[in-house]
């Protein structure tokens, strides 16, 4: 089993395009869709967790690839600048997935991209703004 | 045991003993307090959270022809400036807005951008915009003056904050059902999470908890440079309830600071933008303990154990001036990361920066081992459990 959150990019002209379905029904592939919209330059991004036989998730995203969809690990899209998080801690129990927790030994936060689901709910709860999003 | 007279004289020669309020803690625990206090000289703590009662002053200089400000307007970067002072003298508040800033008016406002967060420009060296009018008088002519300036330029620049180093704070939680945007950050509804903010057994009063070496003129860390305790900040209220070990269970004492802002690092002083709330400055302060006796060292050993404070409830209670606690923990229950309220488990989430704190106490630390840092007798005490001094709420009266 392979299990991934990838972010896709759907260029303008297949944004009315049922991509997910032929992923479930070509390749029995399981999606859990994390996010979806369409930019204001008619883009198509969705934000997804990905999961099926290795073989079929391999050839899946081939077909996307083929197909002109952009794919993406989310872990690229969220990032943390570093040198405007002061630790406090105000992101912890807002994080809906523990992708931000607090290191009881060295008092830090930690950023757990793989974790991260692009909620954004840490975004503006960030008092120092660290937290970004760059789909 | 020693006065600060001598401790100075130890930092002289090299052979003054400093240990942080963390370490402290476990040197007491293992020596005991009579050993402990007879070898350290001095305990350093540290706090780094959000002071909105924080702020600047500054002297820009004479412009060419002159500019009375005073009774006039001033911005810096669009965030207006107090100008109710002499022709050239501003003061810049860590709260201010720009005028077209939309506050609440798309709720929850960001507060993207306010005076804490020019101060932490300038005082990072980047050139900033002031745009200034004054109604001309005979001595001061000119009525309007748009030009760049930087810190470097300034005849002064000072940070002074009213208010700062809360000894002790609430922790926050919301009862309602529905999300809150508070200054103890978003509280999410049915206690979904508790907030606190204090760095607990790094924060110096709560190390120092009868002010018996912290008072006015004490020599502090301030943003990163040097500052000093100009005197008790506002809302002081020593009287409140004392757990046996003497530390404060509610909100309590309070400092007010002044320092050189040129010598200040941006590092030290950040703004910060409190979703739904405002800005504010995130101020890092630093002030060194002298172990006079063995009381003193036995304040400044107590631990996130011993600390307790008391959880509100930030959707009725507080807004309403309503009292009332929904219970008791201590520093080392909140920072597991889970308290129990009213029979519920509820995640924690800190404000004040435990790491930055205990980074601060050790860069004062190796200040005062370096020899670069004397500490100062306080010149007074400030107001203390006895002195009857207190906060008061609002008496309002109907204007006749």
């Amino acid at each position: 089993m392979t299990s991934k959150r990838i972010v896709l990019h759907f260029p303008h002209r297949m944004v009315d395009q049922p991509i997910v379905y032929k992923l479930v029904k070509d390749f029995d592939l399981k999606f859990n869709i994390l996010k979806a919209y369409v930019t204001p330059k008619e883009e198509g991004l969705m934000v997804l967790e990905l999961s099926g036989k290795k073989e079929n998730f391999a050839k899946g995203v081939e077909y996307l690839e083929s197909s002109g969809v952009r794919i993406q690990p989310l872990s690229q899209d969220v990032i943390r600048d570093e040198s405007k998080c002061t630790h406090c801690g105000a992101c912890v129990p807002i994080c809906p997935t523990s992708a931000l927790i607090l290191d009881q030994r060295t008092r830090k936060v930690e950023f757990h991209n793989n974790k991260c689901i692009a909620c954004e709910l840490c975004v503006k709860v960030c008092p120092t703004r660290a937290m970004e999003v760059r789909f | 045991m020693r006065t600060i007279k001598e401790i100075n004289e130890k930092i002289k020669k090299g052979e003054v003993v400093v240990v942080t309020a963390e370490e402290v803690i476990e040197l007491a625990r293992r020596k005991g307090i009579k050993k402990a206090a007879q070898e350290i000289d001095i305990v350093t703590t540290g706090t780094f959270g959000p002071m909105c009662s924080s702020g600047a002053f500054f002297n820009i200089g004479h412009s060419k022809p002159r500019i009375k400000l005073g009774g006039g307007a001033c911005k810096l970067n669009d965030v207006p400036a107090y100008t109710g002072l002499a022709a050239v003298d501003i003061y810049l508040g860590a709260t201010a807005l720009p005028d077209d800033d939309p506050r609440n008016k798309v709720y929850p406002g960001e507060f993207k951008y306010g005076g804490a967060h020019v101060i932490q420009e300038l005082v990072a060296g980047q050139d900033v915009r002031l745009e200034a009018s004054g109604y001309g008088t005979d001595c001061y002519p000119r009525k309007k003056l748009e030009t760049l300036i930087n810190l470097k330029d300034l005849n002064e620049a000072v940070l002074f904050n009213i208010r700062n180093c809360y000894q002790n704070y609430n922790v926050a939680v919301n009862l309602t059902e529905k999300i809150i945007y508070t200054y103890m950050g978003t509280l999410k509804p049915n206690l979904g999470n508790a907030n606190y903010c204090s760095a607990g057994q790094l924060s110096p009063l709560l190390k120092d908890p009868f002010y018996r070496t912290i008072g006015i003129g004490t020599k502090i860390f301030l943003g990163g440079g040097i500052g000093y305790v100009a005197w008790q900040g506002t809302q002081h209220n020593p009287g409140v309830p004392r757990t046996d070990n003497g530390i404060p269970r509610y909100p309590s004492g309070t400092l007010s600071v002044i320092g050189d802002l040129k010598l200040m690092s941006s590092q030290w002083l950040v703004g910060t933008s409190l979703l739904g709330y405002g800005a504010s400055l995130v101020v890092g302060i630093g002030v060194p303990i002298p172990i006079l006796d063995e009381e003193t060292l036995k304040y400044a050993a107590l631990s996130d154990e011993e600390i307790y404070t008391q959880i509100v409830d930030y959707g009725e209670s507080y807004p309403q001036c309503t009292p009332g606690s929904l219970g008791e923990v201590n520093y080392a229950q909140l920072k597991s990361g889970k308290i129990t309220v009213a029979g519920k488990q509820v995640p924690t989430g800190g404000f004040s920066s435990y790491s930055k704190a205990l980074e601060i106490a050790e860069e004062l630390k190796s200040w005062i081992k370096k020899g670069d840092f004397l500490l100062t007798e306080p010149v007074a005490y400030l107001p203390g459990v006895d002195s009857g001094y207190k906060c008061r709420p609002l008496t309002e009266r109907p204007i006749v």
